[in-house]
């Protein structure tokens, strides 16, 4: 049978398909869309950028011969205990409960065979991923579900979570097929329940209340640790001076590719910035105060490749964290599953209804029978490899540039493909001197 | 515990730091001790996690007794925000009043505020237990999941806002209930419970007085927002 293509029929730009079926849906049902995954409309991305190399100007590394760093430390200024990562990449914050335990020991298992480190989520801390993460963060939620000062006191490094880059402004979601008893427990709500987190701090509004918070798990956990804040790209100029005024020793900026378990589908395609766009005024926040480069930009949203890894860092950011691909990494999507990608109506490399508790692959569930098909040790094996992969991709393209050490790499060695990346970043186009925007600020 | 001692040690804050404070009540040598001069600071006696006794003289800022665990705390003065906060075991007894999210998200243990208590007092409370000799502000009780609150005065503006299974007892008026909060019947297990609550916060008379009791009226959860329907 021809497509409707060959038929002559035109589809709408504007009604596409996708556009088509959301009206129907919501016509049929009166219920937003939920889903997981972070936005999938196309935004300026760092395939907008590309790196100049070396040439007679400037003098590259040898590629496989001489030394090119990784390594980052974390609150070196104020942590008795200072988080010291082996690679500028760290997993993102990702809940048990959105998340099997296999899938969270596999992310523990991957990063810490890499040397660095997984980070806890909305629900608390397991035994699993501590036993099995060498370096964890553990997560301050607005919800406060699980929250332990014992596991606060275990952990390497804190992250004071304000907001995330799926949904800038609102709060996390664990639909009731994933709350188990165990997750119900963790969490002390009745089992099946959906649950909504609140998307305030319980006891702290604004800036300077940060501070004291900050104050009082330091104090709590006798100054051993590092801080972070997490944030969503919104206004990264102004929440990065406000964070590191509050006193942060690492300020992450989650831009709008950033992936949830399960959020609103209105609010991941149309609330934060891309992570393009927010690096640069995160960065110039922090060299406006004198801490570039001190206090860590971590940068999340989108990252897929050592190229997005090294140009992040090359736009002034010491780390990146990654999330979606970590869960791609550890078999998420994977085309051995298509029939049963199918039979839930959805396709392998399309699937992101994670709040659903079905996942094929045993990663997004609390579904016993389903989350016992994902073996931690070969998941996690896979995680190792791909952290490898983008490392050594880093490495590359920072030797070419004739760095010896990834965050040695600087805007310099970054021209922009586009007009809207150039004003985005700061960048001149390629082949040219002029970069959009210039003196409009950001 | 074996190892601590029966003397009460002093800690001045006008000598010492809160930094300094805090570090002594993390590794105890002590059973008791009496903190003087706090004049408002933050984060004083935050993270106890020993059965000792440590009892304040004057207001503290912000955040104090944060995270407890065992161990009791009494601040004769009065609190700033989010005293107790996350509270998992232990008693903290504050004999003035309390600011802001009192007790906010507290796992366990009691809070006893013999004053009153603003707004967001027990804010997504986890299982802790909170008595509120006075008054408390709006909001309060805001996603409260489990533990019990007592109020023997009035309550402020959406009580129980988005309640789960926590069990609210309010003596006085309340000015309004938050969404899918709703009035419930005291059975005799409440009662008991409520009466058990007051003595453990030192009410005794108050809880052997059957018309003081059964002048408190039962709040929780009406459960018609625990799944997502049309129209939300």
């Amino acid at each position: 049978m021809r497509s409707p293509e060959d038929r002559g029929l035109r589809q709408s730009a504007i009604f596409d398909k996708a556009s088509i079926a959301a009206i129907q849906h919501a016509a049929e049902t009166g219920v937003y869309d939920i889903r997981g995954w972070g936005a999938k409309r196309a935004v300026p991305h760092f395939d907008d950028l590309l790196f100049l190399g070396s040439a007679i100007s400037r003098y590259p590394m040898e590629g496989y011969r001489e030394r090119c760093d990784t390594d980052v430390t974390m609150g070196a200024d104020t942590a008795s205990q200072p988080m010291e990562l082996d690679i500028p990449i760290t997993i993102a914050g990702m809940s048990f409960g959105a998340l099997s335990a296999q899938a969270k020991e596999a992310l523990g298992r991957g990063a810490s065979a890499m040397g660095t480190s997984t980070t806890t989520g909305d629900g608390g801390m397991t035994d699993e991923e501590r036993h099995h993460s060498s370096k964890l963060v553990y997560q301050l939620l607005p919800s406060r579900y699980g929250m332990n000062p014992d596991h606060l006191r275990q952990a390497d490094a804190i992250e004071v979570v304000v907001s995330q880059g799926a949904k800038p402004g609102g709060s996390g979601m664990l639909l009731g097929q994933k709350i188990s008893e165990r997750v119900a427990e963790m969490r002390t709500l009745p089992v099946g329940i959906d649950q909504r987190s609140a998307c305030r701090h319980p006891d702290w509004t604004g800036p300077d209340d940060l501070t004291l918070k900050i104050e009082e798990l330091r104090e709590i956990t006798d100054w051993k640790v590092p801080i972070h804040v997490k944030v969503a790209a919104s206004r990264p100029y102004y929440d990065t001076k406000l964070a590191v005024a509050a006193g942060a020793d690492v300020v992450v900026v989650d831009g709008m590719q950033g992936g949830t378990a399960a959020t609103q589908e209105v609010f991941i395609e149309h609330v934060g910035i891309p992570t393009l766009s927010a690096i640069g005024p995160a960065v110039q926040a922090l060299k406006e105060m004198g801490v570039h480069r001190k206090v860590k930009l971590i940068i999340s949203g989108g990252i897929r490749t050592g190229a997005d890894v090294a140009k992040a860092l090359a736009l002034g950011a010491d780390t990146v964290a990654i999330g979606t691909a970590a869960l791609i990494a550890l078999g998420d999507n994977d085309p051995r599953w298509a029939e049963e990608y199918e039979k839930i109506g959805s396709a392998a490399g399309y699937y992101d209804d994670f709040q659903a508790g079905q996942d094929p692959a045993g990663i997004t569930t609390q579904d016993p029978k389903l989350a016992s098909r994902l073996d931690p040790v070969a998941a996690g094996k896979r995680l190792a490899n791909y952290l490898q992969v983008l490392t050594l991709e880093a490495q590359t393209i920072a030797r070419a540039c004739g760095k010896s050490h990834v965050t040695h790499l600087e805007p310099e060695d970054l021209v922009a493909l586009t007009m809207e990346s150039s004003a985005m970043t700061g960048l001149p186009l390629a082949g040219t001197d002029w970069v959009v925007g210039k003196n409009g600020g950001f | 515990m074996e190892s601590l001692t029966d003397t009460t040690v002093n800690i001045d804050l006008n000598e010492k730091t809160v930094r300094d404070l805090n570090a002594a009540l993390h590794a105890p040598t002590a059973k008791s001790y009496h903190v003087t001069n706090p004049q408002g600071v933050h984060s004083v006696a935050v993270g106890i996690k020993d059965e000792i006794d440590v009892e304040v003289d004057g207001d503290v800022g912000y955040f104090c007794g944060g995270m407890h665990q065992k161990g009791n705390l009494t601040v004769s003065g009065m609190a700033g925000p989010g005293v107790g906060e996350n509270m998992m075991s232990g008693k903290i007894h504050i004999k003035g009043h309390a600011s802001q999210s009192a007790a906010a998200t507290a796992h366990g243990g009691l809070l006893v505020v013999d004053g009153n208590a603003s707004t967001r007092c027990g804010i997504s409370l986890k299982g802790g237990d909170i008595v509120v000799k006075g008054n408390i502000g709006g909001l309060s009780a805001f996603m409260a999941q489990a533990g019990r609150m007592v109020i023997c005065g009035d309550a402020g503006e959406a009580l129980g806002d988005s309640i789960f299974e926590a069990r609210l007892y309010v003596r006085g008026t309340v000015a309004s209930l938050g969404a899918d909060c709703i009035a419930k019947e005291m059975r005799d297990e409440h009662r008991e419970e409520l009466v058990q609550l007051l003595k453990d916060a030192g009410m005794e008379d108050e809880a052997n007085d059957d018309d003081y009791v059964n002048s408190f009226t039962r709040y929780g959860s009406a459960r018609t927002l625990y799944h997502f329907n049309s129209g939300e």
